[in-house]
This record gives C-alpha cells, structure tokens and sequence, in this order.
C-alpha cells in the first residue's frame, strides 16, 4: 500500500492531498479559502487553474509555494513532502500577479537576485542571466530598472527571474491581467512556446476560461475552495461535472432546463432551428424569440423554449452557415441533437445519467 | 445679456475669490513663523555681533566679540564634540531600534492597537516630563537604577549614575533614544507600508534568507523614509537642551554639556547675550548643509525607482 503511494506520487510534478485553509477573521469568523482540495499536476503538463474570484485558486497556488501553511492536508513537490518547507528548499518559482519586481534593482539584478540567494559563483551567474534573457528576448533590458519598463517587459522580466533558479515546477499567478488586451492574445501564445521549450512542469492560475481553455493541458475548476472538475479543456467543455462547470465554462453558458428532478442542459452552439438538425434522436422544442444579437458572424437568438420542461429563458448561437430566417415575436422549432444533452440533478447540480426526453 | 452678468458678479461672494483665500488661508503660518522663528532668528544673528550682556542689554554691536569669547572657551569646544557625539550615536540608534519597531507594528500581533498606543507613548510625553522620569530613574541617591546596580555589585563608591563622566553620557543618550524611537518607527512603517508587498514574496520565492531579505530587500526599498527619519531625530536631538539640562545639568564638570545648553548657560545664566547668541548659531550653516545633503540624497534615491 505504501510502497504504492510512493510510486504514484514520484510520478508527479505536484500533489495536493486534503488542503484546507482557513483564514481566522475578526470576532472568531473563519473563512474556509480551501476546503479540502486533492489535486496533482504531471511532469511537464500546464495545469490552470480556473475560477471566479475569491474560489481559493491563488491561496492553492500561494500554498504549492509555501508562502501560505495549509491548516490541513499535505503538499507534495516530485514526490516529497514539503510542508513546512520555505519555498526556497521546493525548487518552485513563482510568478506574481504584479510581477514584484525590486524597484530598487536593474533588470539584471533582479534576475541576478535568486542565483545570489543560493550563492552560484559569478561566472555561472552571468551565464545563466545571458541563457534566460536571451530565450525571453529582453537582453537589451538587463541596464534597465522595472519603472522604465512596459507592462509585457516586466512579465518577461519576472520570468527570466523565476527561471534561472532552474525550478521543478512553475507557478504562474494570473500572468496575464496586467497586459492590454492585444498584448494578452500574443504573450498567451508565447508563454505556451516558453513551457513548451523548457519542458516544465506549469500551474496557472486565471479567472478567464479563454486563457485556461488555450493554455491548459489540464483544467481544474474550483469554486468555494472545492475543486469542481478536473480534465481537458474538451472534457470540461463537453462533459460538464456538475451546473457550476457548465454555466461557469462556455460563453454564452450553457443552457440549463428543469424538467422534473433534473436539469437538461445543452450548449448554445447546439441548439439549432430544428430543420439544420437530423432527424434521428434530436429533441425538438418550440422557442420563442425575444432578441437576436449579431456578433461576429454568429446570430445569439434570445428566447424562451417550452414543451421539453419549464419554461425556460435560454440563448442558441447559430453560426453564420444557418441561414434560417428568424426575426423576433415569433415561436421557431429548435432542436438539440440527442447526444449533445447533459443533465444534472436538480437539487444538488451533479451530472447524472441521461433520461429519456419523448420525440 | 448684460443685466444677467451684473447680477452674477453682485453674487460672487468674497469666499469666491481664490487669490484672496489664499492669502487669508496663509496669513495664519505666516504670522506664526515670523513671529516663532524669523524674529526669534534675527534677534539671534543680531546679539551673536553685539556685545549686550544682561547687565546692559541695550544694543552696542560688537563685531566678532561674541564668536571670539566662545572660541576661546574650552568648555565650547568639548560641548561641540559631544553635541556631534550625541546626535551621531543618537541618530544610529534611533534608525536601527525604530526600524525593528516599524515591523513590530506592522507584525500581526493579538493587541494591535494597544501595542501601537503604547509604543507611540514616549513620544506623546512631553521632553521635560520624560526627562523628569529618566532622571528619577538614575538620578539620586536611592534611585531605582542606582540599588540594581549596586545591589549587582556594578556601582562602587559615592555618587549616582548620573554624577559620573561615562554614565550621565549614556544616560543623556539614552533619553533620546527612548524618545524618539517611535517616531523614528512610524516614518519608517509608513515607507514599509508604502513598498507593494508582493515584493517581499517574490524575495522569498527567490529563496532569500531573512539577512538577504532584510540588506538586499527592505533595506534599501525603505532608505529614502530612514533618510527622513534619520534627519528628524537628527534636528530634534541636535537643538534639543531639555534632556540635558533636566537630566544631568550639562554636569557633571561640563562633561555632558551640548551647544544648547551652553548657549543657555553662557547667554542667560552668565549674562553674555552675545557670547550666548554667537554659541547657538555657530552650527546652523553646518546643520543646514547636513539636512540639505541628506534630502538630496533621498530625493536621488526616490528618483530611481
């Protein structure tokens, strides 16, 4: 048993095993930031973590680091413990949300500090300074302080500094909030080609399902402190552990219909005028259009769908191949392919087995 | 048209005219400081060249007369050293213990804001007060301090503390330092307060040991403010003749006499108004080049970042 438990563990980059913690707030109030979270990340893999704010996933991050203690539970780096540890001795680097450069420093300095602080002899130092400016492409900037820098330098910056230590596991805090939104869409894609290139083991904390959908090999879903969901980007998308993943992943969210004790839900892009879908096992069910928005080539149709359960107001994305004509004020056929409904309970929101739906 | 702007100027109030608040607003600080420091100063650099003594205080100048009795006086000399003395270990002491304070207020400790009143209470108490304290503290025969040390078997012969050469230097210090630590503290929390605090996460992810985090780290981030802090205590230790006459009298001999005191002694005491002036403005130019080098410096420093 034990034997067994060390050899899956030694597999991992990082395990996470029952982690709570609780913060003591004023007047004996406790907030539960984690509430018993098991995750683990495998070597080489890019794991975001993806949730609303305040769901816990900085302090898990903050935790792996050991810049926080766990009240509860153990953390595991390459297979050791390293409670108690100070995040020096876990070989992590981590990259803050604000980048925490020194002000006071040039970038060289700054990238400099860490080698410093495990006293690598100089000429190693200024190798591996020269290694890491040159893959971020920022050697010009080694004079320079933080403050003469743009916003997208500093994160390069930041991790040419996380990077020279050589760690076992990175952890990226949100890289990206700091950008312009045109800076984002290009530096998304070359932090990619960065873990790709040095083959380390990533966990990436955001609150934006479009970078953790991109980014990650793996996505984990918290909310509350627990963890939701773990898998791949389709398997979140397409196989929804329970309501919260499905409204919370998906933009528009996915539609959710109550009809007994449970819920019927159905993606957006799905739910089509019933003639652009098969006949064989589709659901159809009568919508009644309140509003069409035109966005990007996709028509968003607003409206109200009944017959299948409650009425319910629900959004269908139509691509721009769907040439159907619909105008508001009027009651449309649509209809879901039969294999494209989730259905959840009712009463708690986990994903339960399919029931039959007549038609 | 012109009948609307009419009565809208009838309405414009006095309040409403910016120059005319301004002056009111400064008239207050000005009268204040001509009357506090400016008239106070000149009368200084007046008397300083004249030869005025309580005797006949009428105004004869007197050219150099007063810089030449007090160049010529011993005592001068060594209360000039020991003003230096005083203000440098003072200053040293005062940056370091205000700095370990600043982060004791900063910690998150269980009685916060009793700790914070508590330790701000030094310099709430007014210097004689505390000078008072201090001196009942080492000062007399039977003195609390006195039966320690002479109960520990460290205090042999006649005397208290404060009636021996090293002693009372150390105890003069020792007021200072016990005042002005907390304001030292709450300049230097401030600049803490002011550095985001992620960077000292970021210095313990790059594994930097407490020592690295403290010289590499919060150090120099905070210089500029213990640069102020510094030049505060500084001023106040420097022109500061309360402690000092309270506490030991400038004695004994004229061992723990600073600038100040002597400026008293000469000027109102001995009755050389003009020996007295001519003391006390002896290191204004030499003060002021000190503060005006050490806000350089920091305004260098807060350049940079």
């Amino acid at each position: 048993m034990r034997r067994r438990d060390e050899a899956g563990t030694a597999a991992k980059a990082v395990e996470a095993r029952g982690l709570v913690k609780v913060y003591e707030g004023r007047r004996d109030r406790q907030v539960r930031a984690l509430d018993g979270i098991d995750v683990s990340s495998n070597q080489g893999e890019y794991l975001v973590l993806l949730g609303p704010s305040g769901c816990g996933k900085t302090t898990l991050l903050r935790t792996i680091a050991g810049l926080e203690r766990p009240t509860e539970g153990e953390v595991y780096i390459g297979g050791q413990l390293v409670n108690g540890l100070p995040p020096r001795i876990r070989r992590v680097a981590m990259v803050l949300q604000s980048y925490a450069l020194y002000p006071h420093k040039t970038v060289h300095s700054n990238i400099e500090f860490p080698l410093k602080a495990e006293n690598v002899p100089r000429h190693l130092r200024e190798r591996k300074i020269r290694w890491a400016a040159d893959l971020l492409g920022i050697p010009d900037l080694l004079g320079r302080r933080p403050r003469q820098l743009s916003g997208g330098e500093r994160q390069r910056v930041a991790l040419a500094r996380a990077l020279v230590r050589e760690p076992a596991v990175f952890l990226l805090d949100e890289p990206l909030s700091g950008l312009d939104a045109k800076l984002r869409a290009t530096t998304r894609d070359e932090l990619k080609r960065f873990q790709r290139q040095i083959g380390t083991a990533t966990i990436y904390v955001t609150h934006d399902q479009e970078e953790a959908m991109g980014l990650g090999d793996r996505v984990a879903v918290l909310d509350a402190g627990r963890l939701r969901q773990v898998g791949t980007p389709r398997d979140i998308y397409d196989e929804p552990a329970d309501t919260f993943v499905a409204t919370f992943v998906g933009s528009p969210p996915m539609n959710l219909v109550q009809r007994a004790n449970r819920l019927v839900g159905f993606r957006p892009e799905h739910l089509l005028p019933a003639e652009n879908v098969a006949y064989d096992s589709r659901v159809t069910m009568p919508l009644r259009i309140e509003r069409i928005e035109y966005l990007s080539g996709d028509r968003h149709v607003y409206g109200t769908v009944t017959k299948i359960g409650t009425e319910t107001r629900v959004i269908a994305r139509l691509p721009a191949t769907v040439i159907t004509p619909l105008a508001p004020g009027e009651t449309h056929e649509f209809a879901v392919p039969g294999d494209r409904l989730r259905f959840f309970d009712a009463e708690y929101g986990i994903r339960t087995a399919p029931v039959r739906i007549g038609g | 048209m012109s009948g609307t702007r009419a009565r809208a100027g009838d309405r414009t109030r006095l309040t409403d005219r910016e120059g005319f608040l301004a002056w009111a607003f400064l008239l207050p600080t000005i009268v204040y400081l001509t009357a506090l420091v400016v008239a106070p100063f000149g009368l200084t650099v007046a008397f300083a060249f004249s030869r005025s003594t309580s005797d006949a205080p009428s105004y004869r100048f007197g050219g150099l007369r007063g810089f030449r009795a007090v160049f010529g006086d011993d005592v001068f000399w060594r209360s000039l050293l020991d003003t230096l003395t005083l203000t440098c270990v003072s200053v040293v002491l005062v940056v370091v213990l205000g700095t370990v304070l600043a982060h004791v207020l900063r910690a998150d400790l269980r009685f916060r804001r009793t700790v914070r009143t508590l330790v701000l209470l030094p310099w709430t108490t007014p210097v004689a007060l505390s000078a008072i304290s201090w001196r009942w503290l080492l000062g007399p025969a039977g003195s609390p301090v006195e039966r320690v040390l002479r109960g520990a078997s460290l205090l042999h012969g006649g005397g208290s503390p404060l009636g021996r050469t090293g002693p009372a230097a150390v105890a003069v210090v020792a007021a200072h330092v016990w005042r002005l630590t907390p304001l030292a503290a709450v300049i230097v929390a401030a600049g803490l307060n002011a550095v985001p605090s992620g960077v000292w996460d970021a210095a313990r992810l790059d594994g930097a040991g407490f020592w690295r985090r403290l010289f590499g780290v919060t150090v120099p981030l905070t210089l500029p403010v213990t640069a102020v802090a510094a030049v505060f205590t500084a001023a106040i230790t420097f022109v500061d003749m309360a402690v000092v006459r309270v506490l030991t009298g400038g004695g004994p001999h004229d061992s723990t006499q600073v600038l100040p005191t002597l400026a008293y002694l000469r000027g109102v005491e001995g009755g050389d108004i003009g020996a007295g002036a001519a003391a006390s403005l002896f290191l204004l130019p030499l003060f002021l080049a000190g503060v005006v080098v050490a806000l350089r410096a920091v305004r260098r420093a807060e350049a940079i970042r």
